[in-house]
């Protein structure tokens, strides 16, 4: 280990492991005039140090108390059939095999439904509807010996008609999962007759994994009369406490549900950890002894939900200047067996089909189809990026029937101007940053001289071809549940000066718990240091959402800040009673309050706040002001505000293979005032990577009988770190700020930016055309793998 | 002769000696599970996501060798006389970090942070090796990691980053290490080693004829090398592997020898093992080489493994069998040679009799007037399997083609020539038409399954491209024809 004094100091992180509180404490005087770790700074993850040493724990990182049992499921080999017979006796039988659990054995309700429509049994009873869906678990001294037990069931199935793909479901008379959505406003039809140019198209965009590195994992301890306690890595601790009271048939207040953090979870943990937290909870109170259960990743993959595909149907009508007249689009989605949360994420495509485009008349309608496939649900952008690529896709037909660069067309189709603000479901766009965001990109990548430097390249008309392509993004802020959007927060501060946070939110990453804990440090004036952030239990904050819809700091930040503010105000009362001065005189600064010409230290002032009988703890919450939404008149104000983005990508690809490379990539994304700088730019790039991939090499892929065959990372591809671009910049618009009241004027930055990944997609797509001279549209489907590539290109020359 | 019915091996810095060993038990089950080192994880069990990356140590010519392993499918038993080094064995005892732990915090290198112990893991073990990468080396060390929060670029920024934290030099392997290899070289004593936990059992052979004489008691026995392939086989298809004969450690297995008229590679050399003997005498490999699966399979898996499971996707069969590639085989004293392409029967039947192994692969050094090539196709570009992998071999003398060795992977059950196009090229000119008339033979070779990885009709249209590919490279046209790294 180097012990050298010469190598670099570590500059602002602790390098020690695990310093003790004592010692962090005793590093926080008064006598900086700055805090340690306040809003706008680069601080790092709060567990940076814990995550590169192995000792973050995870919920399979818990030490196990004696006579932990292991469940694990028994996942059905059929996409649609009846269940004739399950022999599960030698399940019963096989070595270390304590019990099973069917259906019979739910105490409550055999449902895990999260929208409440009781369409999701745990395990299947007299049918199965996907490939890999639970019939039964298996609860053993050992996970191994439950996973080989479990294959032993014998199942004698009756094969139903089976439909696996959301065109052919449509075709075939399938139903939906839950009510359609319909987006109107003007008269599209008639106005797309008058249009001087019309195009209709057709474009598959396939579905994604989650591929968090942690699976799915829980973790029950069974507590006296009806208590459970669930450890879990879900991302909605409130729901699985609701499904997990649900399934045993006893009320919410037996249940806690407890998590420290995820291993990722990017929407794949929002409703589907509550199957194995229920499966858990039932074998820990059935045989009261902790059950953990944590299947495989080939049967994580294949049993839990994953981003919808959607075969897209468009229409558009433009000028000849390319500015849109009407468009109308038929958004068809897999959304599986059961509804799950199918309902708002096909809604979420239909908000976002404008993407950052005016359309003066407008038809859009969701199909949320019932496949014999896994049961899809939320995954990063939640629908959004699949409104968004429909939007860009019309903007890159008019371009190629135009003979215009793409950029040009988009450029005349941005809100903003005359009567051109008003979304496809009536809300205003007020916050339009969108156009100023693409030009300062276009300027600072040097788009135009690259372009045409791309263009000369293709001319020469060799085997290796590039493309180029910017695209934008406007992405709607809330759930557009309204209901959704609130939030608690529990903080307490001790007497000897250390502060306790909880709040609702989940952390899996994406840096929440850290940006909270800067807003009540700021609030408090104290170093980040003395704040202790906590794993969320449903103990502490009840009735919470799930850590979604890039919403959590935006929430739970606010949450916190109102519990801190609240505390702040007692001790100002309290200081200015003390010190005999009038509130206003109260100042709290830098680890230090100034009260009456004397700088008290923040420690000192809470142990005589406590001597004198002041209140130190606070529930703070939160309520998202201005939201309101009507789904049956599909108007309203869905969301509070936008955050907007841009990328450009340059690629090239091999004709001869389809194989390709991202040659550059610059980004301009829009967080407001942003609270954590470095998180933030951590989140852009990680979800710029994550849409590349959802766009090229990540392909899920069913075979005729309904198996998915990509179930693990051997099969299924997700970017590597030299699938990256060659060239990454990235840039935070730094001089944005969220006109509406956001925590400190910054904007949620989850989702947004893995939109940005589509304009690799395009540019892969002008690299295509270039072979047929840009005259036609390749109309590539998605993902664009090397195949697909190859095949366009082969398509094109052939002038198909 | 020795024999010693416990396994051997140093964990960070204990020594651990345990006889309940089966078969199946792997690294990883027991340095979460027995010995509770949680900072180790579990991301897919199948050797792809690197998030099990630990380093293994063993006694390579003389001296401790490092290398970045998957922890998920090594089997324990493979581990005897070995140091295993987890992420917990890099905080020193004063709680101080490790280089490559300060520069992952300070460049935000870690988001969920399940990853992120395989990616210290191996960057520690790039770093080692070299302290001061470019950004192609730092990629190719990082092939076998997956991360899904970052988008990569903070973490290849702390890996540039690392050597301003402190040099290998002062690291407690490399200070240690001659310490290591002794108490290592005393846990070895060159006999047979048996171990078993329950019904499964593991044997360790003293040396290469006792092996033969293993597998000839045990003809059902399974032979295992690298795992890379085998460890599935457990950990997927919770298959029994017992009883396992294990040949990681035979050093004559892992011998590769350049000879006047051949370079022979140890049926038990890894890929990284044998990279430099096979690349230098064939540059065409060099690239290809760097795109079988990723750094720490690379590091384990054989080529002896890839050859005798008898993949049709195997990445090494078809570039061997273009250079006429043969193996030695070898039952109890017997031994034969086979010519490689002979060697792959049917789909998963190969030309091995019971208690038979391969002891090693024997590749013709480079002739005279030859032109070569190995291409990969795969979805993603780095630790895939083929869609397409091809080997080509043609021998030009006065403008006129007078030999041709091409074979393909993933078009057919077995890894296989492609004749009908050999037979258009021979007697031909060296010319873009000859190469043309072959890639539409190629037709008549091959007719390829659709899967996951690719259909048939790319396989077949991506296949003949490779023809117009090769003349392209070969015949000096100015403008690129693929991709660089």
């Amino acid at each position: 280990m180097s012990k050298d004094q010469s190598v670099k100091a570590p500059l602002e992180t602790d390098m020690r492991s695990d310093p003790p509180v004592a010692q962090r404490l005793m590093r926080t005087g008064g006598e900086r005039d700055a805090i340690r770790g306040g809003v706008h700074t680069d601080l790092k993850h709060d567990s940076a140090a814990k995550h590169v040493t192995g000792r973050a724990e995870y919920t399979d990182d818990i030490a196990e108390p004696a006579g932990t049992l292991h469940a694990y499921l028994g996942l059905s080999t059929r996409a649609h059939a009846m269940i004739r017979e399950m022999d599960l006796g030698p399940v019963r039988a096989a070595k270390g095999v304590v019990g099973v659990l069917t259906a019979e054995d739910i105490p409550g309700v055999n449902d895990v439904s999260p929208t409440g429509r009781d369409d999701e049994p745990i395990f299947a009873e007299e049918k199965v509807e996907f490939w890999g869906q639970p019939m039964f678990a298996v609860v053993a001294e050992t996970r191994d010996l439950a996973r080989r037990a479990a294959k032993l069931a014998k199942v004698d199935y009756e094969d139903l008609p089976r439909f696996l793909e959301a065109d052919t479901a449509r075709e075939g008379g399938m139903p939906y999962v839950t009510p359609p959505l319909t987006l109107k406003r003007g008269e599209a039809e008639a106005a797309m007759k008058k249009a001087a140019h019309r195009i209709k198209g057709r474009m598959r965009v396939g579905g994604q994994d989650h591929m968090y590195l942690e699976g799915h994992i829980a973790f029950a301890i069974p507590g006296e009369d009806e208590d459970v306690l669930v450890h879990s890595s879900t991302q909605h601790p409130t729901e699985a406490q609701h499904m997990v009271a649900h399934v045993l048939g006893v009320a919410s207040n037996a249940v806690t549900i407890n998590v420290r953090r995820m291993g990722g979870g990017f929407g794949g943990k929002e409703t589907q950890m509550n199957l194995f937290c229920a499966v858990a909870a039932v074998a820990a109170k059935k045989w009261n002894r902790p059950v953990k259960i944590r299947p495989d990743r080939d049967d994580d993959m294949s049993a839990t939900g994953k981003r919808h595909d959607f075969v897209i149907d468009y229409e558009v009508g433009f000028d000849d200047e390319g500015r849109i007249e009407a468009v109308t689009g038929d958004f068809a989605a897999r959304c599986g067996f059961s509804s799950d949360l199918s309902g708002p994420v096909t809604d979420r495509a239909l908000f976002h089909a404008d993407n950052a485009y005016f359309y003066p008349h407008v038809l859009l309608n969701s199909h949320p189809m019932k496949t014999n496939t896994v049961s899809n649900t939320a995954f990063r952008g939640f629908g959004g990026p699949q409104g968004v690529i429909a939007a860009e896709r019309i903007m890159e037909e008019i371009g190629y029937h135009l003979g215009r660069d793409s950029l040009e067309v988009r450029k005349v189709n941005f809100y903003g101007g005359e009567g051109r603000d008003l979304t496809p479901y009536h809300q205003s766009v007020e916050d339009n940053i969108a156009p100023r965001i693409v030009a300062e990109l276009e300027e600072s990548s040097d788009y135009q001289a690259r372009r045409r430097a791309v263009l000369d390249w293709n001319a020469k008309g060799g085997v290796i071809r590039k493309g180029i392509a910017l695209t934008p993004v406007k992405f709607g802020i809330s759930f557009t549940a309204t209901w959704y959007n609130q939030a608690g927060a529990l903080l307490h501060v001790y007497s000897d000066g250390s502060i306790q946070l909880n709040h609702g939110g989940t952390e899996m990453g994406q840096g929440l718990n850290t940006k909270v804990a800067q807003v009540v440090a700021d609030t408090l004036q104290v170093d980040v240091d003395r704040i202790k952030i906590t794993r969320t239990t449903t103990e502490k904050v009840p009735n919470t959402s799930a850590t979604a819809a890039s919403s959590g700091t935006d929430l739970n930040g606010m949450a916190a800040k109102d519990a801190a503010d609240q505390i702040k105000a007692r001790l100002t009362e309290f200081a200015a009673e003390r010190w005999q001065t009038d509130a206003a005189s109260v100042r709290f600064e830098a680890n230090s309050v100034f009260v009456g010409g004397e700088v008290i230290p923040f420690a000192d002032l809470i142990r005589e706040a406590y001597m004198a009988r002041v209140h130190l703890s606070a529930a703070g919450f939160y309520k998202t002001p201005k939201i309101h939404w009507d789904r049956a008149t599909g108007k309203g104000r869905p969301f509070y505000y936008y955050a907007y983005g841009a990328a450009v990508s340059e690629v090239s690809i091999d004709t001869l293979t389809g194989e390709y490379r991202v040659d550059r990539t610059d980004i301009l994304h829009d967080v407001g005032r942003s609270l954590n700088p470095a998180l933030d730019k951590g989140q852009v790039e990680g979800a710029f990577v994550q849409g590349m991939g959802w766009l090229t090499t990540e392909e899920l892929w069913w075979d005729a009988e309904g198996q998915l065959r990509t179930h693990a990372p051997s099969t299924y591809k997700i970017p590597l770190a030299s699938d990256r671009p060659r060239v990454f910049n990235v840039a935070l618009a730094d001089w944005s700020e969220n006109r509406e009241n956001t925590i400190r004027r910054s904007k949620a930055v989850g989702e947004p930016p893995f939109m940005l990944g589509i304009s690799v997609f395009e540019a892969l797509s002008m690299a295509v055309a270039s072979v047929a001279d840009y005259r036609t549209c390749p109309r590539l489907d998605a993902p664009a793998t090397p195949e697909r590539v190859l095949m366009a290109v082969e398509r094109l020359r052939d002038g198909a | 002769m020795p024999y010693r019915s416990e396994i051997r091996f140093l964990l960070n810095d204990r020594e651990v000696s345990t006889s309940k060993v089966g078969s199946d038990d792997t690294l990883l089950d027991f340095l979460r599970i027995d010995r509770r080192l949680t900072g180790t994880k579990e991301g897919c069990a199948e050797g792809d996501c690197g998030a099990c990356t630990v380093l293994v140590g063993r006694i390579v010519a003389g001296a401790v060798r490092y290398q970045a392993v998957n922890a998920c499918i090594r089997f324990l038993a493979s581990l005897d006389g070995c140091h295993v080094v987890t992420v917990e064995h890099l905080s020193g005892p004063d709680g101080l970090m490790h280089p490559v732990q300060q520069a992952m915090i300070e460049q935000h290198g870690s988001q969920c942070g399940f990853c992120t112990p395989g990616f210290v893991m191996s960057l520690y073990a790039l770093w080692m090796e070299n302290p001061d990468p470019g950004g192609t080396e730092i990629e190719s060390a990082l092939q076998g990691n997956l991360c899904r929060c970052t988008g990569y670029e903070p973490i290849i920024r702390a890996a540039k980053a690392i050597s301003g934290y402190g040099h290998p030099a002062q690291d407690v392997l490399n200070i240690e290490r001659e310490r290591i290899g002794a108490r290592l070289a005393e846990l070895m004593d060159g006999g047979r080693v048996e171990v078993t936990n329950g019904e499964s059992h593991a044997i360790l052979p003293a040396d290469v004829d006792d092996l033969a004489a293993i597998l000839n008691e045990n003809p059902d026995a399974t032979m295992v090398a690298g795992a890379t392939d085998v460890g599935l086989w457990v950990t997927k298809f919770l298959r029994s592997i017992s009883p396992a004969v294990f040949i990681g450690h035979l050093d004559e297995m892992n011998r590769i020898e350049t000879g006047d008229d051949a370079i022979l590679v140890g049926a038990g050399a890894s890929y990284s093992a044998a990279e430099d003997a096979l690349c230098d005498e064939y540059p065409h490999l060099r690239e290809y080489w760097d795109r079988i699966a990723g750094w720490q399979i690379r590091n384990m898996g054989t080529i002896g493994g890839n050859i005798a499971n008898g993949s049709p996707i195997g990445d090494c069969p078809p570039v061997l069998i273009a250079l006429d590639a043969t193996v030695a085989l070898r039952r109890g004293d017997e031994r034969r040679v086979v010519a490689l392409e002979k060697f792959f029967i049917a789909y998963g039947k190969q030309d091995l009799r019971p208690g038979e192994f391969v002891e090693r692969i024997i590749v013709p050094r480079a002739g005279k007037d030859q032109i070569h090539a190995a291409y990969k196709i795969s979805k993603r570009r780095d630790e895939d399997i083929s869609s397409v992998a091809a080997g080509l071999r043609l021998t030009v003398a006065n403008g006129v083609i007078t030999d041709a060795r091409i074979a393909f992977g993933g078009m057919a059950a077995t890894p296989k020539r492609a004749t009908a196009a050999e037979a258009a090229l021979v007697g031909a000119a060296w010319s873009e038409a000859a190469m043309l008339a072959a890639a539409d033979a190629l037709e008549a070779d091959f007719s390829p399954l659709s899967d996951w990885r690719a259909s048939a009709e790319y396989r077949t249209q991506v296949a003949k491209n490779l023809f117009r590919r090769f003349w392209m490279e070969r015949s000096g046209a100015d403008a690129p024809a693929r991709l660089s790294a």
